[in-house]
């Protein structure tokens, strides 16, 4: 079953809230999660992989980078779902 | 006439590390020493490895001057003659000569010569790469002593100015002795390597093209964080098949002793392992630096030189880095 936008963006809050202690809220579309959250490349590596397991999707590393915001990461995620 | 039967070695049942001896730069070095070049700071190194000094050698403490140290203290704790020593493994990734190996002058300069001696070229892997060597010489009956020896001279080999791995790197060497025993010592050895990740962890450029001024003289280099994906998750693997195939559960270690990569790749590693909390976690980093190959001897030498842990208890040891390389093994601390 594929996730809603609304769906990835929610799931991905929680993680980036375990990871970094950042509130749930703040993890919006348009935040930068280098500028604007203030996450850093290690951080966002284990984001990407708990985003993985959780949406069961495969974000190559290659593809990480291009991860500038939120909604960049929740694009990807719903699109790569299949 | 008949032809004779050949004569093999008498296999030996248990193999174990007998002792450590450890040495390390005899710099200390502070992250606002180094952070200038790369536009850092304090804090910021902190929060990023957790590396608050690591340890350089000068200009007159080389890496073969390290590794006789930390082996003639293992050769002295162990109890042996250095004439009994029966190989001497030396794994490092910073001997500055491609041929002879840094293996041979070692076992001259330690009173083990005609040993066979050798390197081992498997960058942080080394030392775990070292010990399962020497655990199957051991058990083969090849050599009744084996050195194993993981020693780096990182200094020599980076750039002020980068930002993905030099300010991480320190110096030292670590030797272990391995030898025959009563009892299962060193567990059987996980290990493996991925090129197709050659480049992850790598040099700046070969010296050739260094020779022929194309590039600048070579450095090290990390490509971060595919290296951190793989140090942890795919580690994680290989640490609970180490711990599969020792027979072992997690609460039954003393110890997890990592490659001392980056404090927050341990971190990661001891969480997604489910360690409870009576298992050490090595964490030399935070004042050593990242030796590479010498960072799990060092690490462990220094869990037992404060007490943290016992002789006797159990230690997941694991190595991995360029190559990629990995290596991991269960061992009863000496």
């Amino acid at each position: 079953m594929a996730f809603s936008q609304a769906e990835v963006l929610a799931g991905l809050a929680e993680i980036v809230n375990d990871e970094t202690g950042i509130a749930t809220e703040s993890v919006q579309l348009e935040k930068s999660f280098t500028d604007d959250l203030d996450i850093d490349s290690i951080s966002m590596m284990t984001i990407v992989v708990n985003a993985e397991d959780k949406f069961g999707v495969k974000i190559p590393d290659e593809e990480v980078k291009n991860l500038i915001t939120v909604g960049d990461a929740v694009n990807f995620i719903v699109s790569a779902q299949g | 006439m008949s032809q004779p039967v050949l004569n093999q070695y008498d296999v030996v049942k248990y193999s174990r590390i007998y002792s450590l001896g450890a040495a390390r730069g005899d710099l200390t070095v502070t992250n606002d020493d180094i952070a200038g070049p790369i536009d850092s700071s304090d804090e910021w190194i902190r929060q990023r490895t957790g590396i608050i000094t690591r340890k350089r050698a000068s200009a007159d403490r080389s890496l073969m001057d390290m590794a006789v140290e930390a082996s003639n203290e293992a050769i002295k704790k162990a109890g042996i003659d250095p004439s009994e020593i029966g190989a001497v493994l030396f794994s490092t990734i910073t001997h500055p000569f491609a041929t002879p190996s840094a293996a041979t002058l070692l076992a001259e300069k330690i009173g083990a010569n005609p040993a066979p001696a050798y390197d081992i070229s498997a960058a942080c892997a080394g030392y775990c790469y070292g010990i399962a060597q020497a655990d199957a010489l051991v058990r083969s009956g090849m050599a009744k002593y084996v050195l194993v020896v993981g020693g780096e001279k990182l200094s020599d080999f980076i750039n002020p100015t980068d930002r993905s791995i030099s300010f991480l790197l320190g110096d030292g060497a670590g030797a272990a002795i391995v030898g025959p025993s009563d009892f299962p010592g060193i567990s059987p050895t996980v290990w493996g390597s991925d090129g197709s990740h050659w480049d992850a962890v790598s040099m700046t450029g070969s010296l050739i093209d260094f020779r022929d001024g194309k590039v600048a003289w070579p450095t090290l280099q990390q490509e971060g964080q595919t290296v951190f994906r793989w140090a942890v998750w795919e580690m994680a693997k290989t640490a609970k098949k180490a711990l599969e195939v020792a027979g072992v559960q997690a609460e039954d270690l003393s110890a997890m002793v990592t490659h001392q990569a980056n404090i927050r790749i341990i971190d990661e590693l001891a969480k997604q392992l489910k360690l409870p909390e009576s298992v050490v976690v090595a964490r030399d980093i935070v004042y050593t630096g990242n030796t590479s190959a010498a960072s799990i001897p060092l690490a462990m030498h220094a869990l037992l030189e404060s007490g943290e842990v016992k002789s006797g208890g159990l230690a997941l040891e694991i190595g991995f880095g360029a190559g990629l390389a990995f290596g991991a093994q269960v061992i009863v601390l000496p």
